[in-house]
Formats: structure tokens, C-alpha cells, sequence
């Protein structure tokens, strides 16, 4: 499986290929094949390079040419510039769904897609393929003799109670940086009124803001936070240092994100790009009706809390909160929320 | 006599395509009606959607300090994606600049200063709805505007449409292949008491000329009345014609019988062997004659009698041994042996009259074809329920093939040449025997050669 890995390179180079910025760009399978899938994504190659190894196997004449960007700039890549990549793989559903409404995708129906579930596919243009819930990531050490919360309530109550220990120690994202941040708190904010008295209490805490999932595990993990709010369940499971956190599925309602798929428009090789999507889903969703734990690796159950379940609807809905106005008045009431100077 | 008759059309298929054809217009209008309600319906129910997400979407904009608040409500949207997978675009303008959505969706130009207006078009190369709806607000005194324009995409409602059409096409086939069911019961049912009266006229046997006294629609009363009075006049004139043929022979036989006696007186006066010769051919010419007539009375008896057949008890012993005492003197005379044979006491309903005419005719016939020397008998018995007189002679027989047809008027055998007669006994025979219910049985004796004819009556 390795020798399909040609290359691995890492570059930097915004000058070269317009004005979107690639953080990685590397190539399975045969060099100077006739047969190119390009695939432009926000996930990580570490993820995604079973999957792929798996697509080639059964593909040996065709090469993948996989380039990790960050969500934004795969959006200004397939909206903007136009840039001719055949599938694209982002986390940020909102994004992917306005490429959908505006028209910047290829239509693409199959046996994998119409098996997905209603809830994992939008129109004929967009295919979900993970199930992500945004967690509360707790660190041992700060929590020991303390109860566990369940709830946010729960959360703020203990906040509140131990002000002086927990000063300086929340971390959450930086909204403004963040478009997953953005879109956790969003939804959050839909859901229940509880997210704006959590942030408030955060804010007056003192708290720190992140740009990324990582980051944040990584301080919980050093003890530097006790606790990190809308932390990506998966990226914290998949860790080596598990020990040192709890990852708690908050029981009032867990937000889901849910990684899309879909075809540009101006995709060359629509022809190779179509089993490739059906690859992806045949991999993802293996055991009917639930995502498989191949992908991000999830170790969590969430049938068994599908009660609380709350997964982010696709759908026109989601262009509400990229409004300029709308975010415009979100992140105000956020930042008096959470800057409280 | 079977006339050719000329037709043209068909009532059935006359009534059937007229059916069908009102079918099938009526299931195509109702595909359309149908259809058109439905593309009404539609686009109504979209509008209407529409104009709640832009009224929602109006409500929550306000001004405070000359700049435009607005809190895009979340329902607003995703109302639009609720009941399809429609794509969504949006424009707001405030004081005629645009200020967020797609810059590119235009507005509707005209403005009517209330209510919304709706119009379809092509955007970003798809057909979409949009509405264009409006707010007035005001700002530091002076009035503001708030123009909202939303499109939807029409793939929902084109599913939804294709649905329906399928629907009405389904309903409309399923309709006219009914109408079509009906049309053919309708079509069969209308036509059945014609196909009733066709059959029993045709049914009928030829001298049945009684008028039709079944039930008919009242349609066809107009034919059947005229059928009716058109088989009586038929049968007045074949019964008048009956009556003249047996007024006829009658007129001619009893002259011939005084001939035939004035010939014989002349025979025995005669004696040059020659003259006696011509005498004798003489005679035999008179009683051909005087028979044939005779058979003709006969034959117009049985068209006669058999119209008003009457109802009594016949005696088939009494009359079998009479008729054989009569026809005795004749037989002899060619040295044949008459013996009756009497098995059973048979009696039957009906016209002893033409019953002795049936049996006078078979024996004569038998008589006729014998040899001399040789033995006739009729023998009368009961068989299988019904009774039988049957003659056996030792003639010449029947012909080997179209043995039925010498039961037809003038019907005469290949093999009888020599022999002289008019091919009517065995008619009279057969339409007496029918005319009771019973039947003529004509063959050859299975043992031997001859004839063996048997009149078959009901018992009674
Ligand atoms: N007893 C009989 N034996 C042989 N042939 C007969 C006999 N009776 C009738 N036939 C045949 O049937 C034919 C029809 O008989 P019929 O109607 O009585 O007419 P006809 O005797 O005057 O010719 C005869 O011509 C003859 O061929």
C-alpha cells in the first residue's frame, strides 16, 4: 500500500496556483497517469489515505491528486476562481451547501447516493459521509472530586460555583476565525437559549479563544484548559492521551456536523470523479443506515444517543447565517458575550 | 333459399366507437383539467410559501440611526426547504441600493405599491420564482424602502407535477378503459333482443308462420308488428294456395275414376289383343294420375291440418290393420304378402287422417319397389318411449348415399326410373311424423335387401 504513495510534498505556495492558499497537495497512485482524479479538501491526508489506497486498489490506472485547504479557500477555489477539481471534500456544510444553491455543482445520482439517508443528502448535489458531534472536552485533573456535568446547565452551575478555579482555563473558538466554530455556534444558538448564558459565563471567566479542534485538545491535554466547549468528538477520541480528558456528548443536545462531498461543476473528469463519491459513501456508510468508524475513526456510539442528537440540517436554512448582516449581528452579540472588557 | 342481404355497418360497432370516442375525449379533458389544477395549485402553494418567507424576512429588518437592522429569521429559509430540495436565492435593497444577498437577482420592475409581485424567469441558467415584496420604514422623518426579492428554484413543484400527470394519465386511462368495458356491455345488451328475435325466427321450422308473441323493446315493436302482419298475409296465401291445388286434384280425380270405370266396361268389351293393350296402358296412365293427385290432395291436407292439428286419441293398431286390409287387393294383385305385425297396443295424439295419408304413402312406396313374390311387414310396436310403425319390404332399397334428401318435395331416387311417381310420399310422411312430434326414419333392412321405413309418433 505504501509503494501507491509516490510523492508526499508539502508546499506552500499561494503565488503559483492563484490566490487560494494550499496548506498540502500530494499524489496517490501511478505518476504521469492519463487518469487524474483531483480532489480538493479540508481533511487531513492522515484521514483520508485509507480510503484512497482502498479506491486505487481497484483502480490501479488512475492517480489521485489530493490538496488540503482550509474550508474558505476551497470555497473561493470552486466559487471564484473556478478551479477545475473534480470532487470536494469539506466540513463546513454551510459553505457546501451555498456552492450547491449556487450552482457551482454537478448534479450526480447513483445507488450510493440514493441510499443515503434524508437527512445526509441535499438535492442531487450534496452527499454527506460522517457523522461529527461537537463535544465538551473536560480534563481530568481540573474535574477530580468535582461531578461530571451532563448538561450545559449542568456546566454553567459548576462554572459558576468555582469561579477562581476555572478563570482563564475555558477554551471555545474564535468565531471570527473559525467557520466551524461559527457553524457550531450557530446551530447552538438555534437550538437553545442555554448557549448564550454558557458563553456569557464563559466570557465573564475569562475565556480563551482557538482557532482550531487540535489546539484546544492539546491544551485540555496539558492541563493549560479545563475545559474546551464545541470540540470535534472525533478529533479527540482518535488521540493517543485519552486518559488525560473526558469527552462528554452534552445529554440536552449534541450538534453534528456532517462532512459533504460533492462534484464542481467544471469537474474534467466527471467519469472518474462519479465512483469515487461512490467509494467514499460505499466506505462510509458500510453498516446501513450509520456511518462506518473507518473514517475519523469515531469510537463513539451516537445511535445511543440519538435522542439528543442534533444534526445540522442541509438545506437553504444554513445561507442564513452566512448573510453578511446575519453574521454581521451574531458575532456582536457573540464578541459582548465573550469580551466582556 | 337463402337471399344475399345487403349490409352496411354495424349497430354495435356503431354504439362502440361513438362511446369510446365520447371516452376518449372526455379522459383527455379530464388528464388536462386535472393537470392544469394541479400546475395551478402548484405554483399557488408556492407563492404562497414565498410571500410568508418574504414577509418574514421584511418584518425583522428595521432602520436605527439611517442604517438598515436586519435579523434574516432562520425560518424564513428553511420554510423554502422544507417541502423540497429547492435552491434558494435572495436580494435585499434599501433605499433602491443593494445591500446583501445575490447582487445579481433582479427585482421585479415595476412597483404597484402593495402586495407582492410574482414573476418566473431564467436565473443562473435555471427557471426560477421570484417575488419581489416591499416595506416602508422611516428614517430620521423621512420615508425608506425595503425591497426583498426571493427566488425558488421549480424542482419540487416539477416533481410534484410529474406526479400528479402521472396520476391524471393513470386516472384518465383507468376511466376510458371502464367506459370502454361499459361501452361493450351497453353495446351487447342493446343489441341482444335483436340477436333473441333473429335467432328464434331463424329457429322456426319452414311452415311455422305463427306471429311472434315474445316481449321486445318497444323500439323494435315497429319491425316485429310488420313481421308479424308480413307472416300472416304469407300464410293466408300459401293456405289459399293449398286449398286450390287440393280443389284441384280433387276436381281431377273424381272425373279420372269415372274414366278409369268407362275404360275397364271398354276393356272387357274389347277383344283385338292390340286394342286391349292400349286399353290396359290406358288404365295405368289413369291411376298414375288419379295417385299423383291424390298425393297432391295429401300433401295440401298436411300444410292444411297441420296448422290446426287436432288433439285426439289415435288407435295405431286399429288404424295399421286397416290400412293393410285396403292396400291388400293392390298388393296381391302383384302377388306381394301384407302382413301386420303387432308387438304392442300403441296409441299417440294427434289427426288420424294424415297419420293413415303418412302410412298409405310408405306402403304404397313399399308395394311399389317390391318384386313380385315377395313379403311386406308392418309391424307396430313400442320402442324406447315411443311408437313405432315400421315397414320392412323386400324391394330394391334406398340408394346407397342421399338418403335424407329423398325426403324433399319431388325428391326422387337414381334408382327408381322404370318406376313411376311424383317424389312426394315420403314428404307427407316426414312433415306428418313432425307435425306430431315425431319423426321418419328412412334405411336399408340390415339383413337382406329392402327398404325399412319407420314413422315414429309420441305415446301417449
Ligand atoms: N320402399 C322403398 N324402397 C326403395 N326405394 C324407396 C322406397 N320408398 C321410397 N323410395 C325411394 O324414395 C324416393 C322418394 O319416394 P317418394 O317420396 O315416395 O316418391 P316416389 O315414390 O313417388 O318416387 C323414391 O323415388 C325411391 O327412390
Amino acid at each position: 500500500m505504501r509503494h501507491l504513495i509516490l510523492s508526499l510534498v508539502l508546499i506552500l505556495y499561494p503565488f503559483t496556483s492563484g490566490a487560494f492558499e494550499i496548506e498540502e497537495q500530494v499524489l496517490f497512485g501511478p505518476e504521469n497517469s492519463a487518469r487524474m482524479i483531483r480532489v480538493i479538501s479540508t481533511g487531513d491526508v492522515r484521514v483520508f489515505e485509507p480510503m484512497i489506497t482502498g479506491f486505487l486498489a481497484e483502480n490501479t490506472d488512475v492517480a489521485v491528486d489530493y490538496t488540503v485547504v482550509s474550508s474558505s479557500e476551497l470555497m473561493k477555489a470552486i466559487s471564484q476562481e473556478e478551479a477545475s477539481f473534480d470532487v470536494a471534500i469539506s466540513s463546513a456544510m454551510d459553505l457546501q451547501t451555498k456552492l450547491a444553491n449556487d450552482g457551482f455543482t454537478a448534479p450526480y445520482s447513483s445507488q450510493a447516493t440514493e441510499a443515503l439517508p434524508e437527512w445526509a443528502r441535499w438535492r442531487q448535489d450534496l452527499f454527506a459521509f460522517t457523522q461529527e458531534p461537537a463535544t465538551i472536552v473536560l480534563s481530568k485533573e481540573a474535574f477530580a472530586g468535582l461531578p461530571l456535568p451532563q448538561t450545559r446547565q449542568d456546566l454553567i452551575s459548576i462554572l459558576r460555583q468555582h469561579p477562581d478555579k476555572f478563570r482563564g482555563k475555558i477554551g471555545t473558538y474564535d468565531l471570527r476565525q473559525s467557520g466551524l466554530g461559527y457553524l457550531f455556534a450557530t446551530q447552538d444558538s438555534r437550538t437553545s437559549e442555554v448557549y448564550w448564558r454558557l458563553t456569557e459565563v464563559m466570557g465573564a471567566l475569562d475565556a480563551q479563544l482557538y482557532c482550531c479542534s487540535s489546539d484546544m485538545i492539546n491544551d485540555v491535554s496539558t492541563g493549560k484548559l479545563a475545559v474546551a466547549y464545541n470540540v470535534l468528538g472525533n478529533y479527540a477520541l482518535s488521540r493517543a492521551d485519552t486518559d488525560r480528558f473526558i469527552v462528554l456528548l452534552p445529554s440536552d443536545f449534541t450538534t453534528v456536523m456532517m462532512r459533504t462531498v460533492l462534484i464542481p461543476r467544471n469537474a474534467q473528469n466527471k467519469e472518474l470523479a462519479e465512483p469515487f463519491v461512490d467509494y467514499l459513501l460505499q466506505v462510509a456508510w458500510n453498516n446501513a443506515g450509520q456511518p462506518s468508524k473507518q473514517l475519523y475513526n469515531s469510537i463513539m456510539t451516537l445511535a445511543q444517543k440519538e435522542d439528543s442528537l442534533r444534526r445540522i440540517r442541509l438545506g437553504p436554512g444554513l445561507l442564513i447565517f452566512l448573510d453578511t448582516y446575519k453574521k454581521r449581528s451574531f458575532l456582536t452579540a457573540w464578541e459582548n458575550a465573550i469580551l466582556q472588557e | 333459399m337463402s337471399g344475399t342481404v345487403h349490409s352496411r355497418g354495424s349497430i354495435r360497432r356503431r354504439l362502440m366507437v361513438q362511446l369510446l370516442l365520447g371516452a376518449a375525449v372526455l379522459a383527455i379533458a379530464l388528464f388536462f383539467i386535472v393537470q392544469s389544477l394541479a400546475r395551478q395549485l402548484a405554483e399557488e402553494s408556492q407563492d404562497h410559501i414565498l410571500a410568508a418567507a418574504a414577509s418574514a424576512i421584511l418584518d425583522a429588518a428595521s432602520v436605527r440611526q439611517g442604517e438598515l437592522q436586519l435579523d434574516l429569521p432562520y425560518s424564513a429559509f428553511s420554510m423554502l426547504g422544507n417541502l423540497s430540495n429547492d435552491r434558494v436565492f435572495y436580494a435585499i435593497h434599501f433605499d433602491d441600493t443593494f445591500v446583501t444577498g445575490y447582487d445579481d437577482l433582479p427585482l421585479a420592475l415595476e412597483s404597484n405599491n402593495f402586495g407582492p409581485r410574482f414573476v418566473t424567469r431564467l436565473f443562473r441558467s435555471e427557471e426560477v420564482r421570484i417575488i419581489t415584496a416591499e416595506r416602508r420604514l422611516a428614517s430620521a422623518g423621512k420615508p425608506v424602502t425595503v425591497e426583498v426579492a426571493l427566488a425558488q428554484t421549480r424542482d419540487g413543484q416539477r416533481d410534484q407535477l410529474n406526479w400528479i400527470s402521472q396520476t391524471a394519465a393513470t386516472l384518465g386511462a383507468g376511466f376510458f378503459v371502464s367506459v370502454a368495458v361499459l361501452a361493450f356491455l351497453a353495446a351487447r345488451s342493446s343489441i341482444s333482443p335483436l340477436l333473441r328475435l333473429t335467432e328464434s325466427v331463424g329457429r322456426r321450422g319452414p311452415q311455422d308462420l305463427r306471429p311472434v308473441a315474445a316481449p321486445v323493446p318497444s323500439e323494435m315493436a315497429p319491425l316485429v308488428a310488420a313481421l308479424n302482419r308480413f307472416m300472416d298475409r304469407l300464410k293466408t296465401s300459401l293456405s289459399r294456395s293449398e286449398e286450390f291445388i287440393a280443389d284441384a286434384a280433387h276436381r281431377v280425380r273424381t272425373p279420372l275414376a269415372t274414366v278409369r270405370t268407362q275404360a275397364e266396361i271398354t276393356y272387357r268389351r274389347v277383344e283385338k289383343e292390340e286394342n286391349r293393350t292400349s286399353i290396359r296402358e290406358m288404365i295405368r296412365a289413369i291411376d298414375e294420375s288419379s295417385r299423383a293427385a291424390g298425393q297432391m290432395l295429401d300433401h295440401a291436407m298436411v300444410t292444411l291440418r297441420t296448422d290446426h292439428l287436432e288433439q285426439a286419441v289415435v288407435d295405431l293398431n286399429t288404424l295399421s290393420a286397416e290400412m293393410v286390409d285396403r292396400l291388400r287387393p293392390m298388393a296381391e294383385l302383384r302377388d306381394i304378402d301384407l302382413v301386420l305385425n303387432v308387438l304392442n297396443k300403441v296409441a299417440t295424439v294427434g289427426d288420424a287422417i294424415l297419420i293413415q295419408g303418412a302410412l298409405r304413402n310408405i306402403l304404397d312406396n313399399a308395394i311399389k319397389y317390391s318384386s313380385t313374390d315377395s313379403t311386406i311387414t308392418l309391424s307396430v310396436s313400442q320402442n324406447a318411449g315411443w311408437a313405432q310403425l315400421k315397414t320392412n319390404d323386400q324391394g330394391i332399397g334406398f340408394p346407397e348415399n342421399g338418403v335424407e334428401a329423398l325426403k324433399n318435395r319431388y325428391a326422387r331416387g337414381a334408382n327408381v326410373e322404370g318406376v313411376v311417381g311424383s317424389g312426394l310420399g315420403l314428404t307427407i310422411a316426414d312433415e306428418v311424423a313432425r307435425a306430431h312430434g315425431g319423426s321418419l326414419n328412412i334405411a336399408n333392412n340390415t339383413e337382406g335387401p329392402g327398404a325399412c321405413v319407420t314413422l315414429s309418433f309420441p305415446l301417449c
